[in-house]
């Protein structure tokens, strides 16, 4: 008669995270999400004091003075730019195009999509400041 | 005098041990040998009960994966001489259930990689007398990347996902389903589509990118894991938009 043989499975320390800095900077991504989650939910604040009135929206910049609100939300830009940058970088791996047999490089990809989003923020700073 | 180098072996003898323990040899440290070369020096000259795998001795079989140094590499192109003075740790593949020394069970591996269907599917062959099916040296660049994969399970030793989630697919088998995918002689990819596209498959993925860095063919399975998530993206958006033309 012959029996399973007995295996050995390395448990998984709860530390793993901390061997190697590519997986110290997958899990800051992972986390990042919870921040770009908050950026959101400021946003609707936002909104909902701008549609409120006066008084609200006063209020509203007053609260987002404060120094826990001030901290939190330079935290956060923080973690959506690190959320950013690594989602682009991802980007010329997942996007391959071809023109006729010329492959477009992955550095043109990339940089398309950092002008694209330059632009992006260029007239969301035109809106804000005009 | 030969110059030598302690390696630090990991045994795990499941009658005597109930995890592993390092055993150390003294092996001659020669410029030419490689760790494998450590091994079956020991194997032959110091302790013939050590076990593990190995073939080719020229990195086309894939099978003698392990962590050296707490890195995975195949044992057959990691150089002795790299890691002198020594010692040199010598562990089995991690994320894999180990069945003795250096031995680990690779049957979840094997499970999987069937699942992808990693071969050519067409839905009606063409006749013998037409000849082979012709493509261009475009057309195989298109997946050559991919088909260098000697399915060695490094990526998958490297991958925290499939650590943390071993319902992963994984790297490899996603790697080589894309290989087929991407060969204009293949009509399989929606055959593949439902274990790709699923929670399990690319979604599971959230590019760590340790597997393409772990790669000693340079597949670049963390590059085929994301051309496919953006390939069942769109898909979906068009089954979405075409519900006619959906399978």
């Amino acid at each position: 008669m012959t029996t399973a043989p007995r295996l050995y499975r390395k448990p998984i320390s709860t530390f793993w995270w901390l061997r190697r800095r590519s997986y110290f900077v997958f899990v800051l991504r992972e986390l990042s999400s919870v921040f770009v989650a908050w950026f959101v939910v400021y946003l609707l604040f936002l909104v909902t004091a701008v549609s409120s009135g006066t008084a609200e929206y006063e209020r509203f910049l007053n609260w987002s003075a404060g120094p826990w609100v001030l901290a939190l939300n330079a935290i956060t830009l923080v973690f959506v730019l690190l959320h950013a940058v690594t989602w682009f970088n991802l980007a010329p791996r997942a996007i391959v195009v071809r023109v006729r047999s010329w492959r477009v490089p992955p550095v043109l990809i990339l940089a398309l999509h950092y002008l694209l989003w330059g632009l992006l923020s260029a007239i969301v700073l035109w809106v804000v400041l005009r | 005098m030969v110059d030598r180098i302690t390696l630090q072996v990991a045994r795990y003898r499941p009658d005597q041990e109930t995890e592993p323990v390092l055993q150390s040899y003294e092996v001659p440290l020669r410029k030419e040998w490689a760790v494998l070369d450590g091994l079956n020096y020991i194997k032959d000259q110091l302790d013939g009960t050590l076990s593990y795998r190995w073939s080719c001795r020229m990195g086309i079989c894939g099978s003698c994966g392990m962590t050296i140094n707490g890195e995975p590499q195949l044992s057959c192109a990691t150089f002795l001489t790299d890691y002198a003075p020594g010692p040199v740790r010598v562990e089995p593949l991690r994320n894999f259930p180990v069945i003795r020394d250096l031995v680990v069970e690779i049957d979840d591996f094997m499970r999987k990689l069937t699942k992808v269907k990693p071969w050519l599917i067409r839905e009606e062959d063409e006749p013998l007398e037409d000849g082979e099916y012709l493509q261009t040296p475009s057309e195989m660049d298109d997946y050559r990347k991919y088909s260098m994969c000697i399915n060695c399970m490094l990526c998958y030793s490297a991958c925290p996902v499939y650590a943390l989630d071993p319902e992963f697919i994984g790297p490899a088998a996603i790697a080589l389903a894309q290989r087929y995918n991407l060969d204009s002689r293949d009509e399989g990819a929606e055959d593949r589509r439902d274990v790709l596209a699923s929670a399990e498959g690319v979604w599971a993925c959230t590019f760590v990118g340790e597997c393409s860095t772990a790669c000693p063919k340079g597949v670049d399975p963390a590059g085929a894991i994301q051309r496919y998530k953006l390939t069942a993206a769109t898909r979906s958006l068009k089954d979405f938009l075409l519900p006619w033309r959906a399978r």
